[in-house]
This record gives C-alpha cells, structure tokens and sequence, in this order.
C-alpha cells in the first residue's frame, strides 16, 4: 500500500525526522489557509498524487510541472488554480495520467547538497537495506548504472536491528563530520524505526538535503507497506487514499477476488494467481491483449463468479472473457453450475469461453453444454485462447 | 523423495480445529497419511474427528506422539509465531500454508532458521504444500491427479502445478515428490533448494520447474542446473505479459519498477542451462518428454 508524499513526511516527522514545514490542501479554502500559514517568500507547491517524476510532469490541459519552487504567496495561489484537480501525466503515470485533488505546500530552503536515503526489505537476503548516496535528488537507479560506486549499501539483520555503529558507518560514507554525523545518525535511527515498527517495504528520501544553515533535512519521501501486515496498523489503513485505486480493484478486494486492471479487451478469470498469470500469458501468445488479471481463489462459487462477472464487465474495454478453472477439491461439476447461475445473473453480452480441468470435468462440460448459457466449452487451455482471441476478432 | 515425507512421516497439524485445517487433515488422512496429533492452543486434550490427540504445544505434540513433520493452518497474524515454536520443537519439516503472512515476519523467520538453528527446513509459507504420490499428501493439493513415478515437480503456483501435474500423470508419467514452495518474496525453500534434492535423489529421474516473475530465484536454480544437474529438465514461466510494479496475486509475483524479475530474464536463464523450455502452460509435460522418455 503506498502513501502520499505529506502522509509519509507526517510519519516520518513524528519518529524524529526533519522536514520542512508544510501544510496539506484538498480544495479552494484549504489552499487559501495552508497558504497563508507560510511565509510571503519562497514556497514549493507539491501535486500529491502515487507516482514519481511530478517536476517534470505535464498537466492535460498543457500547464507544465507538477512541482513548482514559487516566490510569494500570489504565485502559490496561481501554482494551486492551476494543479488542484487537474489531471497531471508523467512518467510514471502511463497517458492517462493522475487526478490531482491533494496539494502539499512547503517552505522552500537553502540547498547546501542533496543526498539519498532509503531503506527496503531485501527478498533475495531477507534483511533490511539501508541504501545511501551523495548523488541525491535523480533517478538513483541511474547513479547505480553509472557510478555503483557511489551507491553505499548497509544490511540490517530483522533480529539484531539497527545500532548505532551502523549509522555512523553510512555517515562517514556519505563524508558527513562532527555535529551533522550525530544528526544524520538521529535521523537514520528514525527512518529505520518507523520502517520496521509500520511493516514498510519501502521509505525513501531523495533528496534528503543539507541546508546552508547546516540542518539535515528530508525533502521528499516515499514510503509503501506490506499489505499482508497493514490489519495490524489501523493508522496506516486510514492513510489509504481510494482515488488512487482503479474502482474495479477496490471493489474486487472487497470480495476477496485479486483483480488488477490492465489495457487489453480479453477478461480472464482463473483459480490460482500463478494459473491466472499464465492465462493472461497464453492470450497473448494468440495475438490476444488481456484486459485483466483476475484470480478467484479457492472459492469459484457462485456469489464469487458473479462478483467477478460484474466486475469484468464494467471495464468498457473487455470484447471478450476466457473462464479457465482447474478443479482440484472444488470439483468440475460444481464448478460448472456456479458459473451457469452467474451467467444468469448478469447480463454477459460478450463472447464467453469456458475451459475447466480436472475432478468430473467431463460432467462440468457437459452440464456448460447443456445449460442454455451463450458460451463455448474449450477441451484445452490453448483451445481456449484461440477461440476466445478468434471471437473477439470476429465480432469486430 | 524420501528425504523429505513419505509413508514414514508422522504429521502434526497446528490449526487442525479451524475450518480449514479440519476440512484439509481430512482429505490428507483420507489419501493415507499418517497424522498423529494436532495443536490448537486451549484445546489439549481434545479428541479431533474421534482419531486425533490435540495438543497445547508443538513440543507435547513431538514429545508424546513422535511427529516427525509439521504443517501449519494459522491465520496470518500468528503463523510465523507458529513456525518459530515448531522450530524450538526441533520439528524437522515445517510446511506452512498461511497465505497473507507479514514479510517483515518471514525475514524474522529465515535468520531464524540460517543462523540460529539447524534443524528445520521450512517450506512455504503461501504454498499449497508437498506430497509424495502414493504415500503422504501434505497440504492442499487434491491427491486423485498425482501418481506415484519419478518426475520430481517444484513450484511457486497451485493450481498451475496441478495443471502439470495432471498432464504428466495423463501421459503415463508419475511424480516422486511435488513440491509447492510458495508465491512469497522470503520463504523457507527456493527453487535450487528443491532441485538440490532432486538431484541429489535417487528416485527421481527428471525435473520440472514452473517459476512465476519477480525475484531471482528461478535464476539461481539455472545456475546451479547448468553446472550440477544431468538429469533432464522442463520448466516454465508465468507472467510474461505481466506489467511492471504491480504485484499479481502472490506477494512475490512483481517484476520491480526497475525492471528486475522478468519471465524474459527467467526463459533466458533457462535456456542458458539447457533447460527444455515450454511457452504455454499447456506443454509442460511435452517441454519434459521431449527430453526424456522415462
């Protein structure tokens, strides 16, 4: 689950880390307060939406940067008319783009250095990495391409955590000295706890900035949890920000079906994610585009299949569905008649193809056969796939 | 395989009074494995279905009726606890189902089990569990597709292991021991674990690997199959059309922002072992007899 970028700088000031002084605005009068709580002198105008490379984004309606550096109040305030509910592209966004309905506005600072702190849970050695640079404030992975050199790496053990030594280490590394050593050391001590008390996988700072008075300041952050650990922080859940989920997807979670939202026009549902990635795969082996990722889990019942017709069937893109269930404990035959009530229960008006496999999946053919339902039964998974890609094409 | 279950295994279920704990011990003691005792917390001293002791504590479970394997059935909040006491208990298999367990709890796990003990092998968690056909059925899987031969099966899905599974077992060919290590970025055994001890096994004769994107295990497993393994293997991988950054359904099915854990750098690494390749989950048992005949 990820956050916003004054949600993570909220967090993170209350484990001790400094940040720069900013107040958060969803409408007209929110902006008019959080400006005048700052001073008539340099303030950043921040678009808050989940997704990186906002500086250099372009808004829909042409207006250039999601991140400006503005000299008075009046320019916060034409920054704010311009972003506050706009739609806002960049790289990371894909065309479309972001609906932009929070800003952030910040005191602007003096800028001695900008440098890289981050912290992430590495998978391949199941340990916390504190990953450091000089080289702030740019695409790190493209400083780790050029200069690796550059790049400090420092491993933290889950059961051991962070000690003091190691903050020391990182700041001789980054050639902090005297009283910055003891601040960078606070501030690192600050980051890691939050990381490891919040179950993040992720919190980055870039940059994490001195400034000409000699503070140490984190000007951006990043920050993402693990979902499977988010039940135990009900103040992070309140974090979660809906606008910046695909609807489709808030509502599958809601019943237990993992749906992700893709470009194509072939739905797919499927028991079992690795099976649901490989249907996905298969479909566009045949020159298919899938519209979706969609597993039902261990359920396929009835209310279940529904929930995921509808769902399917509100992206206006989908041209076509491939069902694709392996029935193991849930047999064939039971599967087949929970997805010939669905059917019935919505209004399926594109062309489906069912492929079931396994327990009694010759009495699950027959009874899709049977049942009266606009569908076609395939023997094989790559049967499936070239009739459903076939029909879709056909019907135009 | 016989290192890891087999007709011998005494199994111990922690969670056997939940739903799906009870609905699961059924079906395996159905299939024939031998479950000695279950655990739930509270209830020891409870008869389980009219034929299983409860236990308290893993360790009454191991000291009073010999178990020998341990599978847990444990909602997510306390399954890694679970797997720490079966730990302690000296339990030399731990396989755990759970799906949805705290990362930050697994990497408590793993330097758990590399650094402070010797022990246990952990599979799981996040898998649907392992069997040896005709001899012990641990976890999910429905037995009826499996049959007993010399195809050893790794993998991090479910149903598209079972998919496999039924083609091989279709075609004549049955399986020494399958096993489901899970869709979970830190878990307990990986790919090269797995194929280490198939290799290692004489009673298996060919291997199939089915990977999923994200991570780089599959890669590890190729490394160590090009310079190790003579047997003959198949392997396949899911999530070739997959975006980036987005994590499908397993919590370890995500290729990184950075492009890190493709099915391309995966099918690469395969190909570079010698690994005969199928590119539709529809041909994996061809992608195997291809190469070996049995």
């Amino acid at each position: 689950m990820n956050i916003h970028e004054y949600q993570a700088k909220r967090l993170l000031k209350e484990y001790g880390v400094p940040v720069p002084r900013g107040y958060a605005a969803t409408n007209s009068r929110e902006v008019e307060t959080a400006i005048s709580h700052l001073g008539d002198d340099m303030i950043v105008v921040k678009a808050q939406i989940h997704a990186g490379g906002r500086g250099k984004g372009t808004f829909t309606d042409g207006y250039k940067g999601g991140v400006k550096v503005v000299k008075n109040r009046e320019e916060a305030q034409d920054a704010a008319n311009h972003m506050l509910d706009n739609t806002l592209v960049t790289a990371q966004t894909g065309p479309e783009g972001r609906k932009v309905q929070t800003l952030y506005f910040t005191e602007a600072c003096d800028i001695e250095h900008e440098y890289y702190l981050a912290i992430v849970l590495d998978r391949e050695t199941a340990q916390s990495v504190i990953i450091a640079s000089t080289e702030g404030g740019m695409d790190i992975e493209a400083v780790a391409e050029a200069t690796p050199e550059k790049i400090i790496r420092v491993s933290i053990s889950p059961t051991m955590g962070l000690r003091h030594y190691h903050c020391r280490r990182v700041a001789f590394a980054l050639g902090f000295e005297g009283e910055q050593v003891k601040q960078f050391a606070r501030i690192l001590t600050g980051v890691y706890k939050m990381f490891w008390e919040k179950n993040a996988m992720l919190v980055e700072i870039n940059p994490l900035v001195t400034t000409k008075q000699g503070q140490i300041i984190a000007l951006d952050a990043k920050v993402s949890f693990d979902s499977n650990a988010i039940f135990q922080h009900p103040d992070i859940q309140q974090l979660r920000d809906l606008n910046e989920e695909d609807p489709k997807e808030v509502e599958a979670s809601k019943h237990n079906l993992a749906y992700i939202a893709l470009d194509g026009n072939i739905a797919c549902m499927v028991n079992g994610a690795g099976l649901a990635m490989a249907t996905m795969d298969i479909i566009q082996s045949f020159g298919g585009s899938p519209a979706n990722f969609l597993d039902v889990g261990g359920g396929a019942n009835e209310d279940q299949v529904t929930a995921a017709f509808k769902i399917i069937l509100s992206d206006p893109n989908v041209k076509g569905i491939l069902v694709n269930i392996f029935g193991g404990i849930m047999k064939c035959d039971v599967i087949a008649n929970g997805i010939v009530a669905a059917a019935k229960n919505v209004d399926i008006t594109v062309p489906l193809v069912v492929r079931l496999e396994g327990t009694n999946v010759e009495a699950g053919k027959k009874i899709l056969r049977e049942s009266g339902v606009a569908l076609t039964p395939a023997d094989s998974l790559v049967q499936a796939a070239e009739f459903i890609v076939e029909q879709v094409k056909n019907a135009g | 395989m016989s290192i890891l279950v087999n007709k011998d295994t005494r199994l111990v279920v922690q969670g056997i009074t939940g739903k799906t704990g009870t609905f699961h011990t059924q079906q395996c003691i159905e299939y024939g494995t031998n479950v000695v005792a279950g655990v739930t917390p509270g209830k020891g001293g409870q008869i389980w279905d009219g034929k299983v002791p409860v236990c308290n504590t893993v360790e009454e479970a191991v000291k009073q009726h010999g178990a020998n394997v341990s599978v847990i059935y444990v909602p997510p909040a306390f399954a890694a606890d679970s797997i720490l006491e079966a730990i302690e208990a000296q339990i030399p298999l731990v396989i755990c189902i759970t799906e949805g367990v705290p990362v930050r709890d697994m990497a408590e796990v793993r330097r758990r089990l590399y650094f402070h003990n010797t022990k246990t092998k952990l599979i799981g968690p996040n898998c649907p569990g392992i069997i040896t056909p005709g001899e012990c059925k641990i976890g999910i899987m429905p037995g009826y597709i499996h049959k007993p031969g010399r195809v050893g099966v790794v993998s991090r899905s479910g149903t598209l292991t079972y998919e496999a599974v039924w083609q091989l077992t279709q075609r004549g060919h049955g399986q020494s021991t399958c096993i489901g290590i899970g869709g979970d970025p830190i878990n307990g055994t990986s790919q090269l674990d797995a194929i280490r001890m198939f290799n290692e096994d004489p009673e298996t004769d060919a291997i199939i690997m089915i990977g999923e994107i994200g991570g780089s295990a599959e890669e590890e497993a190729c490394a160590y199959i090009k310079e190790y393994v003579k047997k003959p293997v198949a392997g396949f991988i899911a999530g070739a059309s997959a975006p980036k950054g987005r994590t499908m359904g397993h919590a370890g099915a995500i290729v990184s922002a950075s492009g890190a854990g493709t099915a391309e750098a995966k099918f690469a690494a395969m190909e570079d072992a010698g690994v005969s390749i199928a590119r539709n989950p529809s041909e994996i048992a061809d992608a195997l007899l291809r190469i070996y005949k049995g």
